[in-house]
């Protein structure tokens, strides 16, 4: 499972590296997120940096959908779908292979907007290391889940409308337990953010069992 | 000997619509079998069974010893298929491409020989030089067709499934392929296909199928018998 997971990682990073769709347009679009949100709010950057921490993880959301669609996306084309069920690859393998490259773009693209979120909302950093295990927990539920429901709608005309329905919803509660911690982290809320760590962790790991378990049937009826 | 596809009232579906409508086949091992018949005939939905690609919701269906009823997952290692589509990244080079459907063919402890081999099919297929750096998307449709025949030989499969291999290669193109796949026949492996090609699919296969409304109509032995009509239906 392992090397197929490897193979496939290695494949879809190598093809979002030479297609710069993620450096291109999935990063612009994130920061270009934030910046509206920041004239839509306030310009005094009160409100703004009481705020980040939801609008941080809002915008990565956003982003996560077109991250996930992406990596269904590169399967649509001449046959891609078939051609990776034909090589006969474990399908757990595929979905972690899959789940791994949107997680390594998504952390990447948290990384450009933490830069985002400082220099345009003024937000002092702190809590480092509630920040980062919040962020690396939620980051793994964003793309186990995005990997299941981007699965599940790869094989339907009308994937591109469908996926939010489908995904955002289920995503709420990471949103949601992120911009907790988050807020706890960077001192706008006295909460235990950890808590919230541990909510985030159990959404991660149902959705990786539910893809490591349920990815081959997911591809086959797509 | 164990038959390499073994085809018994194969009832499938795509969609609502049985696109095979109980197709009965046999083929042996080592044979070259060209499936006939007019578009809609079943021909492409015959290679998709095999390959494990089309479920089966009836009758019996065994490729090369697996069982697709009860696993149609299982046999996908061992069959190599050539489609339409032809399985590739738009974004990959052509060594890249290859290279990747080499190392997912092989075992995890031989990955130095996956790339070992990628080199020479893809100079074998004229993709070497500068051609093997370029990304698939800026070849032309006959080199993108080479590209797909590269990744097909280099998984060395035991059974080869091809639906119209020669379209958009050139006539060079077309005679390198008719002998990779008498290569491939020499080595061990079973070859069925679909063509519209009349002689030239002709000559290479042992036996011809004609199809038509997802069934098998009529089957002609190999050129070393007589070649007279023979009704299955």
């Amino acid at each position: 499972m392992w090397r197929d997971a490897a193979l496939v990682a290695g494949k879809d990073l190598r093809i979002e590296a030479r297609s710069r769709v993620a450096t291109n347009q999935v990063a612009p679009f994130a920061v270009l997120v934030l910046v509206l949100f920041g004239f839509a709010l306030d310009p005094d950057r009160g409100i703004l940096s009481r705020a980040s921490a939801g609008l941080f993880w809002v915008a990565v959301l956003f982003s996560a959908l077109l991250a996930v669609q992406r990596s269904f996306a590169i399967e649509a084309v001449d046959g891609g779908s078939d051609g990776l069920r034909l090589l006969g690859l474990d399908p757990a393998g595929i979905f972690m292979g899959k789940a791994a490259a949107v997680f390594v773009e998504l952390a990447a693209l948290e990384l450009l907007l933490t830069v985002g979120v400082v220099v345009l909302y003024g937000v002092d950093l702190g809590g480092a290391g509630l920040m980062v295990a919040t962020a690396a927990v939620a980051t793994l539920g964003l793309a186990a889940a995005g990997t299941v429901y981007g699965a599940l709608s790869a094989g339907l005309r009308v994937r591109e409308t469908l996926l939010p329905l489908l995904l955002l919803p289920v995503l709420a509660p990471v949103l949601l337990s992120a911009t907790r911690a988050w807020e706890v982290a960077l001192g706008t809320s006295v909460d235990d953010g950890w808590r919230w760590v541990q909510l985030l962790a159990v959404f991660a790991v149902v959705y990786l069992t539910f893809g490591l378990v349920g990815f081959g049937a997911l591809m086959e009826e797509s | 000997m164990a038959l390499a596809v073994q085809l018994r009232s194969v009832v499938a579906l795509v969609g609502r619509f049985p696109a095979l409508a109980g197709v009965d086949l046999d083929v042996a091992p080592g044979e070259v079998v060209l499936l006939r018949g007019p578009n809609g005939a079943g021909k492409t939905s015959v290679l998709r069974a095999c390959a494990g690609l089309l479920a089966i919701v009836s009758g019996e269906a065994s490729v090369l010893g697996h069982d697709l009823r009860r696993d149609r997952r299982s046999v996908r290692r061992h069959v190599g298929m050539l489609g339409h589509a032809g399985f590739l990244y738009d974004d990959l080079t052509a060594e890249e491409n290859v290279r990747f459907v080499a190392r997912a063919s092989e075992r995890a402890d031989a990955q130095a020989g996956a790339d070992a081999r990628t080199g020479p099919v893809l100079a074998r297929l004229g993709l070497g030089g500068r051609l093997r750096d370029v990304p698939v998307a800026r070849l032309s449709a006959g080199q993108r067709r080479r590209v797909s025949i590269a990744a097909l030989v280099v998984r060395s499969s035991r059974l080869w499934l091809l639906d119209e291999p020669h379209a958009g290669l050139d006539v060079e193109g077309r005679e390198l392929l008719d002998e990779l796949v008498r290569e491939a026949v020499g080595a061990g492996a079973t070859v069925l296909f679909t063509s519209h090609e009349g002689d030239r699919a002709a000559a290479l296969a042992d036996r011809t199928v004609s199809m038509s409304g997802g069934q098998v109509q009529v089957q002609i032995p190999t050129p070393d018998e007589p070649k007279t009509a023979v009704h299955v239906a």
